[in-house]
C-alpha cells in the first residue's frame, strides 16, 4: 500500500518535472519568433475589424497535467478555431505556458520590452492594478460595455477605479471539501456552518482517529487562505476592499484575524507535520490525503475537485466512486467581526488585452464570454463560468453548490494575495505560515504588510 | 611548422637591423608592424567572441544589478518611471534602513531575514571545511590503494556529485517527506521525526539540508583528492615505510601535505560554492517556509522575484557578488599564493 503510494508520488513528481522542462523547451523555442505579430498589428491598429488580414498572439495557462491530458488547452485551441472560421481575417496564434512561468517570468518581460501578446491571461487585483498604472493594458470599459454589464460582479476585480482591464471566464470561491464517509465514521450529521460547529467535527474526527483537516503548508498560500477567510470576516467589506489600493492595515481586524487562526491551530485540527506538507504534488500531498480518505477535510477551491481526480487511476468507475464519497460546503461562520458571515472568499481567471492590441483583441475577448463560450467551457472543462446565462451548463452537483454558494454570497473578495499583489502578498503570505511554524505571531503579520507596503 | 620556422627566421635579422637604426625606413620595416597587427587580429579572432559573450553576460548583468539595485522598481512598471533612492535598498537589507519611521519593521521583515540568510551561507562554508574536509580525506586516504571494485567504489562515491539538483533534491523530498522513508526507519528505531517535519522544522531543518549537501558535494572532494594523491610517487611511501614510518605517519607527514595544494583549490570551490549556494535549498522549498534553510541566493530569488521588489534583490544579488568577489581575492591573496608562487620562484 505504500509503496505503491510512494511509487505513485515519484511518477507524479517525475511527470511534473518532464512538465517543467517541457514548458522550458517551449520557452527556449518561442523566444526567437515575438518579432512577427509586430508589423501585422501596428498595420491594423486604425482600422476597426475591417478585413484586413490580423495576426492575434494568445497565452494562456492550459497546459497538458501529468496524465498528458489538456481539456483547457484544448477547449481553447477550438474557440479560437471557430473564431478564425468567422473572422477569415484573423489568424490568432496561441501559446500555452505553465501558469507559474506565465506570471512570473514571460507576462512581465514581455510586457517590458514592448513586445508583449495581444491577449494574455489576467488574475486581477494588485498585480493587473500595477499593469494598468505602467499603461500595458487596454481600457475595456467602452469597447465592451454590453458584456461587462452581461457578466455582472464577477468582474470586478479586473477592474481599477471603476475601469475594466480585463474579463473573467472563470470565478468562483473556495470551501472545505470532505469526505462523507469519514463524517460519518466520526458520527458527524451536519456539516458545519459555524467555526464552533466546526471545532466539534475537528474533535469527533480526532476521536475517531481521523485526520480531520489536511493543509499543505510548505507552499504556503493553503495555509495562508485560512487566514485570509478569518481576515474576510473579522474585518469589514470596504477595509479589505480598499486595502489593496491603500495599503492601509491599521484597522486592529488584520491582527484579530492572526489571533483567530492561532486559536484555531491551537486545537490542532491539521495532519502532524503539516508544514512539510504540499499541496498537490503525491500521495502524501494535502489534496493526496483527502484523495485517499487520509484525512477528513481541506479548504481550497474548486479547482481541487480536478486535483482530487488526479489521484484516482483515472478511470470512470474510479472518478465516479471518489465522486459518491466528495462534497463540499462554504466556509463556516465565524463569531462577531465586521464583516458578512455570508461573504466568501473567491478568485478566478480571465485575459486582459495589450495596449498595442489590434481592436479585434477585444472583439475575440468578447467571444471568449459570450454566453455559447462559456456554456462550453463549462461542458468540456469543468470549470465554472462567469456568464450567469451559462450556469444552466453546469451540471455536476458539488460544482452546482460551489456555483450557488458563489451567487449567493454577501459579496465575494478576491484573493487577499491577489488583490494585494505580489509584494505585500507575499510578505502576508510568509508572515501567516511563520504562526504555522510557530515562529511568528498575529502581529508579526500585519508588521511584514506595513514593512512591505512601505517599499512599494 | 617548416613555413612558421623560415618566417621567424628570416624576421630576426630584419629586426636588428631596424633597431639597429642604421638604415632609413624600408619596406622592411613593415614586417613587424605587420606581425604586430596579425598578433592582435589573432587575439581578437579568439579571444574575441569570449569576450563579447563575457561583457554580453556577466558584465552587463552585473552593471544592469548594480544599477537597478539604486532604484525603487517592482518590475513590472516602466524603469524609466522607478524612483532613485541611492543606497537605500542596501541600508535596507544591512541595517534597516534610514528612516527612523521604517527601522523597525524593516529590522523584522528584511534586515533580519537577510542576515538569518547570510548567516547560513557562512554556517556552510564553516561546516564543510570542518565536516566535509576531514570526512574526504579519510574516505580518500582509506581508498588510496588497490583493490577489487576500486573504479566501482569511486563511481559510487562520485554518483550524488554528477546527479542533478533537481533530480537529487526531489530525492530527498521523497525519503524525508513525513511519511517518508527515513520517517519509518525513525519510527522502526523508536524515535520520531523533528516536530515540523525534517525541512520545515525551525531548529532542524537547516542540518537536514546541510546533512544533504554534504551527501551532495562530499563525493567531488574525495575525487579530487584521490586524483591528487596518485600524483603522490609511491618511491617516497616506500622509502617512509622502510624507515619504519606507520601508515598513519605516511599521510600525516607524506600524503597530505603533498595534497596541500589540491586540498586548498578544493576549500576555495567550497568556499564560493557555499556563497552561491541556491539550486539544492530552492528545489527542496524555496529555503524553506520560514527561511529555515534559505541562503543568500535563495532570499535574493524569493524576494527579488517572487515579491516582484526587483530593486532590492538586485541590491541583494550585488551583495552576494561582492562577497564572492571579495573572499575570491583575499583567499587567492593568502592562502593559493604559496602553490601559485613556485613558477615565480623560479624565475
Amino acid at each position: 500500500m505504500e509503496t505503491k503510494g510512494d511509487i505513485m508520488a515519484n511518477m507524479r513528481r517525475a511527470a511534473a518535472g518532464a512538465a517543467i522542462a517541457a514548458s522550458m523547451a517551449l520557452l527556449a523555442a518561442c523566444s526567437s519568433d515575438g518579432g512577427d505579430d509586430g508589423p501585422t498589428s501596428g498595420a491594423t491598429s486604425g482600422g476597426g475589424g475591417g478585413d484586413e488580414p490580423v495576426t492575434l498572439t494568445w497565452w494562456h495557462n492550459g497546459v497538458a497535467g501529468d496524465t498528458g491530458e489538456n481539456s483547457l488547452g484544448d477547449y481553447w485551441d477550438q474557440v479560437a478555431a471557430d473564431y478564425m472560421a468567422d473572422n477569415p481575417n484573423v489568424t490568432i496564434e496561441i501559446e500555452q505556458i505553465q501558469n507559474e512561468d506565465l506570471q512570473r517570468t514571460r507576462i512581465p518581460t514581455a510586457l517590458q520590452s514592448g513586445d508583449a501578446p495581444d491577449l494574455f491571461q489576467q488574475w486581477g487585483g494588485g498585480e493587473m492594478a500595477a499593469q494598468a498604472e505602467a499603461g500595458y493594458l487596454m481600457d475595456l470599459s467602452d469597447v465592451l460595455s454590453d458584456d461587462i454589464n452581461r457578466l455582472g460582479g464577477g468582474v470586478a476585480p479586473w477592474q481599477v477605479d471603476g475601469v475594466t482591464y480585463g474579463l473573467p471566464f472563470q470565478f468562483a470561491v473556495e470551501g472545505i471539501w470532505y469526505r462523507p464517509s469519514l463524517f460519518e465514521e466520526a458520527g458527524i450529521t451536519d456539516v458545519p456552518t459555524t467555526m464552533d460547529e466546526l471545532g466539534d467535527a475537528v474533535q469527533k474526527l480526532k476521536d475517531a482517529g481521523i485526520v480531520p483537516i489536511a493543509v499543505g503548508a510548505a507552499d504556503g498560500w493553503p495555509a495562508a487562505h485560512w487566514w485570509y477567510n478569518f481576515a474576510l470576516r473579522s474585518c469589514a467589506q470596504d477595509v479589505v476592499a480598499s486595502a489593496g489600493t491603500s495599503l492601509d492595515f491599521s484597522d486592529p481586524c488584520w491582527v484579530d484575524a492572526g489571533d483567530q487562526l492561532q486559536a484555531f491551530i491551537d486545537t490542532d485540527p491539521f495532519q502532524p507535520q503539516f508544514t512539510s506538507t504540499v499541496a498537490q504534488t503525491g500521495a502524501t500531498s494535502s489534496a493526496g490525503m483527502v484523495a485517499n480518505g487520509d484525512a477528513a477535510m481541506e479548504l481550497m477551491g474548486q479547482w481541487n475537485y480536478f486535483v482530487y481526480e488526479g489521484f484516482t487511476d483515472g478511470s470512470d468507475e474510479a472518478i465516479a466512486a471518489l465522486h459518491e464519497d466528495l462534497d463540499w460546503f462554504p466556509m463556516p461562520a465565524t463569531d462577531g467581526g465586521s464583516g458578512d458571515p455570508s461573504a466568501a472568499m473567491g478568485g478566478g481567471d480571465g485575459f486582459s488585452c495589450y495596449v498595442d492590441a489590434p481592436p479585434e483583441c477585444a472583439d475575440f475577448l468578447a467571444y471568449i464570454v459570450s454566453d455559447d463560450v462559456q456554456r462550453g467551457y463549462a461542458e468540456a472543462v469543468g470549470g465554472l463560468p462567469v456568464a450567469p446565462a451559462a450556469s444552466d451548463a453546469v451540471t455536476d452537483p458539488v460544482l452546482q453548490k460551489i456555483a450557488q454558494t458563489t451567487s449567493s454570497a454577501a459579496y465575494v473578495q478576491l484573493w487577499m494575495d491577489t488583490l494585494l499583489g505580489p509584494n505585500v502578498g507575499g510578505a502576508m503570505n510568509d508572515g501567516i505560515v511563520n504562526i504555522f511554524n510557530g515562529t511568528g505571531d498575529a502581529q508579526g503579520v500585519v508588521d511584514a504588510m506595513v514593512a512591505a507596503a512601505a517599499t512599494s | 611548422m617548416t613555413a612558421l620556422e623560415a618566417s621567424g627566421r628570416n624576421a630576426d635579422p630584419v629586426v636588428e637591423q631596424s633597431t639597429a637604426g642604421s638604415r632609413p625606413p624600408t619596406p622592411a620595416t613593415d614586417h613587424p608592424r605587420r606581425a604586430n597587427v596579425r598578433k592582435w587580429a589573432e587575439i581578437a579572432l579568439f579571444v574575441g567572441p569570449a569576450l563579447a559573450l563575457f561583457l554580453t553576460f556577466v558584465v552587463y548583468p552585473v552593471i544592469s544589478a548594480a544599477r537597478y539595485s539604486m532604484y525603487k522598481w517592482n518590475g513590472v512598471s516602466q524603469f524609466s518611471d522607478a524612483e532613485f533612492i541611492g543606497f537605500e535598498n542596501y541600508a535596507r537589507a544591512l541595517f534597516g534602513g534610514t528612516s527612523p519611521d521604517t527601522k523597525q519593521a524593516f529590522t523584522t521583515a528584511y534586515t533580519q531575514p537577510f542576515w538569518e540568510a547570510l548567516s547560513h551561507n557562512f554556517a556552510i562554508i564553516f561546516l564543510s571545511l570542518a565536516i566535509q574536509l576531514p570526512l574526504a580525506l579519510i574516505v580518500a586516504l582509506t581508498l588510496n590503494r588497490k583493490f577489487r571494485g576500486r573504479a566501482f567504489t569511486r563511481v559510487v562515491i562520485f554518483a550524488p556529485y554528477v546527479l542533478s539538483e533537481v533530480i537529487a533534491g526531489t530525492m530527498w523530498l521523497i525519503i524525508f517527506d513525513p511519511n517518508g522513508v527515513a520517517t519509518q526507519w525513525m519510527r522502526a528505531i523508536g524515535l520520531d521525526m523533528p516536530a515540523g517535519g525534517w525541512f520545515e522544522d525551525p531548529t532542524w531543518g537547516f542540518w537536514t539540508v546541510f546533512f544533504i549537501i554534504t551527501w551532495k558535494y562530499v563525493g567531488l572532494a574525495i575525487i579530487l583528492f584521490l586524483a591528487g594523491l596518485s600524483g603522490v610517487s609511491e618511491d617516497l611511501q616506500e622509502a617512509a615505510s622502510i624507515d619504519g614510518a606507520s601508515w598513519w605517519q605516511i599521510q600525516w607527514r607524506i600524503n597530505i601535505p603533498l595534497i596541500g595544494p589540491t586540498i586548498r583549490i578544493w576549500a576555495f570551490l567550497s568556499i564560493i560554492g557555499s556563497i552561491q549556494l541556491f539550486d539544492m535549498v530552492w528545489v527542496l522549498n524555496r529555503g524553506g517556509t520560514a527561511g529555515q534553510y534559505s541562503t543568500i541566493a535563495s532570499y535574493m530569488m524569493e524576494i527579488g522575484f517572487f515579491r516582484s521588489d526587483w530593486g532590492y534583490g538586485s541590491a541583494i544579488a550585488v551583495i552576494m557578488f561582492f562577497l564572492s568577489f571579495v573572499i575570491a581575492l583575499a583567499y587567492m591573496a593568502t592562502i593559493l599564493r604559496r602553490d601559485n608562487a613556485h613558477p615565480g620562484k623560479a624565475r
